[in-house]
């Protein structure tokens, strides 16, 4: 074990484990709602992801940028991350509403036990995720410069970059406007409602199917936001990349407390910072394993995730 | 008619619950639904929300086939149910509770007005409108389940046992509030199994027997009928 190395590393760490965090933190965010709506797993969460991580490179194509291309000015990056953003939000939000409509709506109503949604999931999960490598060749696809590596702030050997910051930020921007939108809107209160007792929801004329909609939308487009993260930070996006990403991303949703929209957050930084303190103290090799020995301690002694469950608080 | 209840049948699997049932609700009128446990008074309920499909027959509502609607535009319709069991939401307040019973409305002032009634009728969720819905005591979420099928402002109201769970001072005073409400325009149709009460407070009643209906009348012929009195009303 390196303790000095991850004490002189403590601050880079922390910085990249952040911005890790805030990756794991919206793609968290779809598992979370999705399962508190429905008690249901959405494997094919991940390849909602994936096609928005494509989806923003190809919107950046048309423009003629790949990774060859120069460091775009200023203003024109800006304009291409915004585009990009939206472009990845909507095709990943509406590839989330796709696998709702194709996969699951149909097994709800016809009363299918939670095993074939499970199945279908992993189906459907599989099923875009081949069409994405057929579709690519199964070659990486990398991204354009985007925003200066140059760090902005610097102390010590800490550097931050912009693109750090912006991931941070935006995470935190989206989780208060989630939050509060579920928690202070109409609509908010008709997705707790059906979280709460999907009966009792219609009974007081919450269209369920509907709000399923709406949430899977919701959990899309927070993936698809990520997906940009994602690209940008990581260089390329492959039709496979998702997997192992998804199986992070949900850990943080359940260290949270899965069904919690906070706890996806705090799941969310908490797996991206304790990953790095692990691949600081452990080597690299064992940044995951990390996250899941922390996950299985920490799920002993609050078995439902740090925050617990709110969306679906006390179901009947 | 308001509401029309015409030979429904209702599966819960293999499981036959319902086999015939047909009955009638007028408008401004309460009509009770009394019968041993297990009868289907809970699924009559759920029939007429649209919580559960029926088999076979018909439900009409204010002249108009419901029968393959869906729940939520029956609430829209003019039904609201107030469930056995309550069904209340756990994790939101009172005031939230209330707010999610006239959720298919827009009409602000409309809702402000009901929430005063609401809040008249039940002086204690006024109380205790930031209190979550789960952790209110029993006769209360009873109560919150009543005031919340009333935010719909519905044309009729389907109450399931609202009297369930509750003390002896507070049947009464449910009971009371169920005639007052009645008065103030809305049509009740009542499940109960304190069926001295329910008799005494409905303008008729059916009496429902594993599935289907046995007997009916007004509420006084059923008070005074001798088969009804041994059954359900505990009087040798
Ligand atoms: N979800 C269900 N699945 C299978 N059978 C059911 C279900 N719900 C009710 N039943 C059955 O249907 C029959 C009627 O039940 P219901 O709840 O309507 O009775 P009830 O008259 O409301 O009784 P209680 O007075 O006990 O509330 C019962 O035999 C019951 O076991
Ligand atoms: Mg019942």
């Amino acid at each position: 074990m390196n303790f000095s190395g991850l004490i002189h590393d403590f601050g880079p760490l922390t910085v990249t484990g952040l911005a890790q965090g805030a990756i794991y933190a919206l793609f968290a965010l779809g598992y979370t709602l999705v399962y508190g709506v429905l008690r249901l797993i959405n494997f094919a969460h991940s390849e909602v992801f994936i096609m928005g991580t494509f989806a923003c490179l190809i919107t950046w194509g048309f423009f003629g940028l790949d990774q060859n291309s120069a460091q775009p000015s200023v203003g024109g990056a800006i304009g291409y991350l915004l585009l990009g953003l939206a472009v990845a939000a909507v095709v990943s939000g509406l590839t989330a509403l796709l696998v709702e409509l194709v996969a699951y709506r149909p097994l709800r109503r016809r009363n299918a036990p939670p095993l074939a949604f499970l199945i279908t999931a992993i189906g459907a999960s599989t099923v875009i995720s081949e069409t994405i490598g057929v579709l690519t060749h199964h070659n990486p696809r990398g991204v354009p410069p985007m925003i200066s590596t140059k760090p902005v702030v610097h102390f010590g050997n800490t550097d931050i970059t912009g693109l750090q910051i912006l991931m941070v930020v935006l995470a935190l921007a989206l989780m208060v406007l989630l939050e509060w939108f579920v928690g202070r809107t109409r609509l908010g209160r008709g997705i707790r409602a059906v979280a709460q007792s999907p009966d009792g929801a219609a009974l007081m004329g919450v269209n369920k199917n509907r709000v399923i909609s709406l949430v899977f939308l919701l959990g899309g487009l927070m993936a698809g936001v990520a997906a940009v993260m994602y690209v940008l930070k990581i260089g390329d996006t492959r039709y496979d990349q998702g997997f192992t990403l998804g199986i992070q991303a949900f850990t943080a949703a359940v260290l949270g407390g899965i069904g919690n929209l906070r706890g996806a957050l705090v799941g969310g930084f908490l797996l991206g910072l304790v990953g790095n303190y692990g691949s600081g103290l452990f080597g690299t090799a064992w940044h995951d394993a990390v996250g899941f020995v922390i996950l299985v301690v920490i799920l002993m002694f609050r078995p439902t995730g740090l925050l617990g469950e709110a969306l679906g608080k006390a179901r009947a | 008619m308001l509401l029309e209840i015409d030979n429904i049948t209702l599966l819960y699997g293999r499981i036959q619950a319902l086999h015939g049932i047909s009955l009638q609700v007028d408008e401004g009128e309460i009509v009770a639904l009394i019968g041993a446990n297990g009868a289907g008074k809970s699924t009559t309920m759920r029939a007429v929300s649209g919580l559960r499909p029926i088999a076979s027959g018909q439900i009409r509502f204010a002249g108009q086939d419901i029968t393959n609607m869906r729940a939520d535009l029956r609430v829209i319709r003019g039904i609201s149910q107030a469930p056995e069991g309550r069904g209340i939401f756990p994790g939101m307040t009172v005031q939230e509770n209330l707010d999610m019973g006239a959720y298919t409305r827009r009409d602000r002032a409309g809702i402000q007005a009901d929430l005063k009634r609401v809040f008249e009728l039940f002086p204690r969720l006024s109380e205790r409108r930031k209190q979550a819905g789960g952790t209110l005591s029993g006769g209360e979420q009873q109560m919150l389940a009543v005031g919340r099928a009333l935010m719909s402002r519905p044309k009729l109201m389907l109450l399931d046992e609202p009297s369930m769970g509750l003390a002896p001072m507070l049947i009464q005073q449910i009971f009371s509030i169920i005639t007052e409400i009645n008065q103030q325009g809305t049509t009740i149709l009542l499940v109960e199994q304190n069926a001295q009460q329910a008799l005494s407070r409905a303008h008729r009643a059916y009496v429902l027997e594993t599935g289907r209906i046995v007997k009916s009348g007004t509420g006084e012929e059923l008070l005074r009928d001798s088969s009804v009195k041994d059954a359900y009303l505990g009087v040798a």
